[in-house]
């Protein structure tokens, strides 16, 4: 049996459900939208040209290009030693554990957010501690707010890739460094990370790129009041004020800069190969 | 179908807009589809509709006139009765997608109020009939407010945010936000002027790291859970919400608000226009539309229905607001090509 005839189910499935959508994505960004929301269908790049103007960069892009940075971080902070834990452990416990990180998928993403959407609120048992405290931070509609819901949303992405690195490590390196005159603190930086690196940058692409193009969390915890850059699409095309092309225009530019991001990450993948 | 109408309707089938009209085309003879806001009706007079007439009364949720109209330029088909609100009509109007309407036909629209017919957007009442309307302020609970706000300034001075920070919220609306602001300049709601605009502009930027958020959809449910104690929002919810709280008021502003209509009409690609005609006259009848207004707290149009009103929602002066307050009131108009300065500002205010 030929071979290829496998690849045909995935590939229609890819041709019909992501090139046609793209395409007409594309189709979209091209049109011109009438003063009163008419699309016009046409080929111009004025919706290209649109998006120079530097207010959907300064506000709504650079918080998504922070708030993606922090996330980033923060997972990795709490993540690493989490990651490590596991996979310093065996048995029962060790899958135990993994287990309880993938618990949150059993639940709708979206009830997650608006579980925090409670906990955040000013009258919510967050508040109401930090307020016992004496701070009243107004962490609903902050960005630091976003933050919180980001990074427990993503936590998992970080997690998950740097466990698998850490996991196969041959940790006989690390005796050897410590036979050596090591200190643990010396044999974990000089050996330990440098070779998890494969996982932190796997890591850091899954939280980075897809926070980048987040919508729900802020758009759920902000209030309105956190710019970012998935939501100004998603306001383009759902809100108040439908702008398909120029939100069609947006969408394909955040993709093309995630595509550069991409390229970077396999760029990184084939030098710590190298290093490895 | 034009080519335009077939791309439009591919672009809204793949972004999952569609849903399950394809199927609404083929309709059963005995039904009639409502695309309608969220609970906008009392379920009670579809059974009544249906027990007099035989025909099942099928409704669709639509969010905003946006979409409304963004689904029916698209070429969206399966629609016999929407519900546009004033500036969308005259909107769909001009885009032909409204049938126009036989008021012979519809002999309850003698029960229609005269200072409701002939409304700015259909002077003639050609296209559409006024259902229910309203007007927007601030809703506020009165406990948790040291005293209750009577001028715009208590929305946007922040002297007087201060105080409940991050416990207000204004509607994620350009015209309605942008509105609010213009009137507490003493400014028109439908200000073509780019420094009003712009001022406007100013005040609601100042005004939002007070804010907790824009909202349009939740304000209620959060002014009842003590999250927000004011509120800039629609008549309407803050009479429901006062059911379940007798602390949340409603009040216009000194400075004057909003007033608004939601509109029975029929797209021009509905297949029922004669039974659209009939559910619309079954609307208007003085019982059944005094069930809804008594069911949903918004005042309605209709004269003859006024006898059938709980006396409590007819002599609330927050929701049939007396002729002093109602003389204060402003239509959001089309502005023409001024609209684009509202956009850019709502756009900057929401990008900062």
């Amino acid at each position: 049996m030929n071979a290829r005839i496998l690849l045909w189910p995935g590939f229609a499935w890819l041709v019909l459900f992501f090139a046609v959508p793209l395409g007409i994505i594309l189709l979209i960004s091209l049109a011109h939208r009438a003063p009163d929301g008419m699309i016009h269908w046409g080929i111009s790049a004025e919706n290209y040209l649109r998006l120079l103007d530097p207010l959907y960069w300064a506000g709504p892009f650079g918080n998504s290009l922070v708030l993606a940075a922090l996330t980033t971080i923060v997972s990795l902070l709490l993540g690493y030693p989490v990651a490590y834990a596991i996979a310093r452990r065996s048995g029962p416990v060790k899958n135990l554990l993994l287990f309880l990180v993938i618990l949150p998928f059993f639940t709708n993403f979206l009830v997650r957010i608006y579980a925090w959407f409670i906990l955040l609120r000013p009258e919510g048992w967050i508040a109401w501690l930090l307020r016992a405290l004496g701070l009243d931070l107004g962490l609903l509609g902050s960005p630091l707010g976003v933050l919180i819901g980001l990074v427990y949303g993503y936590l998992p992405f970080m997690i998950l890739p740097l466990y698998a690195t850490v996991e196969r490590l041959d940790f006989s390196l690390v005796e050897a460094a410590q036979d050596l005159g090591a200190s643990r603190w010396q044999s974990f930086w000089r050996i330990i990370f440098p070779l998890s690196r494969p996982g932190v940058i796997a890591g850091a692409v899954l939280v980075f790129i897809p926070v980048l193009g987040e919508f729900i969390t802020p758009k759920l915890l902000g209030g309105g009041k956190v710019p970012m850059f998935g939501v100004l699409i998603e306001e383009k095309f759902l809100g108040r004020v439908p702008d398909w092309p120029l939100g069609a225009a947006m969408a394909l530019v955040l993709m093309s800069l995630v595509l550069l991001v991409l390229a970077r990450y396999f760029h990184q993948l084939k030098e710590s190969r190298w290093v490895g | 179908m034009t080519l335009t109408r077939i791309y439009s309707f591919i672009a809204l089938a793949v972004l999952g807009l569609v849903g399950l009209e394809a199927c609404a085309g083929k309709q059963a003879p005995h039904e009639l589809h409502l695309f309608i806001w969220a609970n906008y009706i009392d379920p009670e007079v579809y059974r009544l509709f249906e027990q007099e007439f035989g025909v099942k009364v099928i409704e669709e949720n639509v969010d905003s006139n946006e979409t409304l109209i963004l689904k029916l330029q698209a070429g969206v088909t399966g629609y016999d009765i929407i519900t546009p609100s004033d500036y969308a009509v005259a909107a769909l109007i001009r885009q032909g997608l409204l049938a126009e309407l036989e008021l012979s036909k519809i002999p309850n629209f003698q029960n229609i109020s005269q200072r409701f017919r002939g409304l700015y957007y259909d002077p003639q009442n050609r296209y559409s009939i006024p259902y229910l309307w309203g007007t927007t302020g601030i809703g506020y609970n009165a406990q948790k407010l040291e005293s209750p706000p009577t001028s715009w300034a208590d929305l946007f001075e922040p002297s007087r945010l201060e105080r409940y920070k991050h416990r207000v919220s204004m509607l994620d609306d350009p015209r309605e936000a942008l509105g609010a602001a213009l009137k507490y300049l003493g400014y028109s709601v439908n200000s073509t002027d780019p420094q009003q605009i712009e001022a406007a502009k100013n005040l609601l930027l100042a005004q939002k790291p007070y804010l907790a958020r824009y909202d349009s959809e939740t304000y209620d449910d959060f002014l009842l859970s003590g999250d927000l104690v004011m509120a800039h929002g629609w008549s309407g919810e803050f009479a429901k919400a006062r059911l379940e709280n007798p602390a949340i008021r409603y009040v216009i502003p000194q400075e004057g608000g909003v007033i608004w209509t939601d509109n029975l009409a029929i797209p021009t690609s509905s297949q029922k226009i004669e039974l659209a005609h009939t559910f619309i006259d079954f609307l208007l009848r003085p019982q059944i539309n005094a069930r809804i207004v008594n069911f949903l707290r918004y005042p309605s149009a209709n004269d003859a229905a006024k006898p059938y009103i709980l006396p409590e929602i007819l002599h609330d002066p927050s929701i049939y607001p007396p002729d002093e307050i109602r003389e204060r009131l402003e239509w959001i108009r089309d502005v023409g090509a001024a609209v684009q300065l509202y956009e850019r500002a709502w756009e900057e205010i929401k990008s900062r």
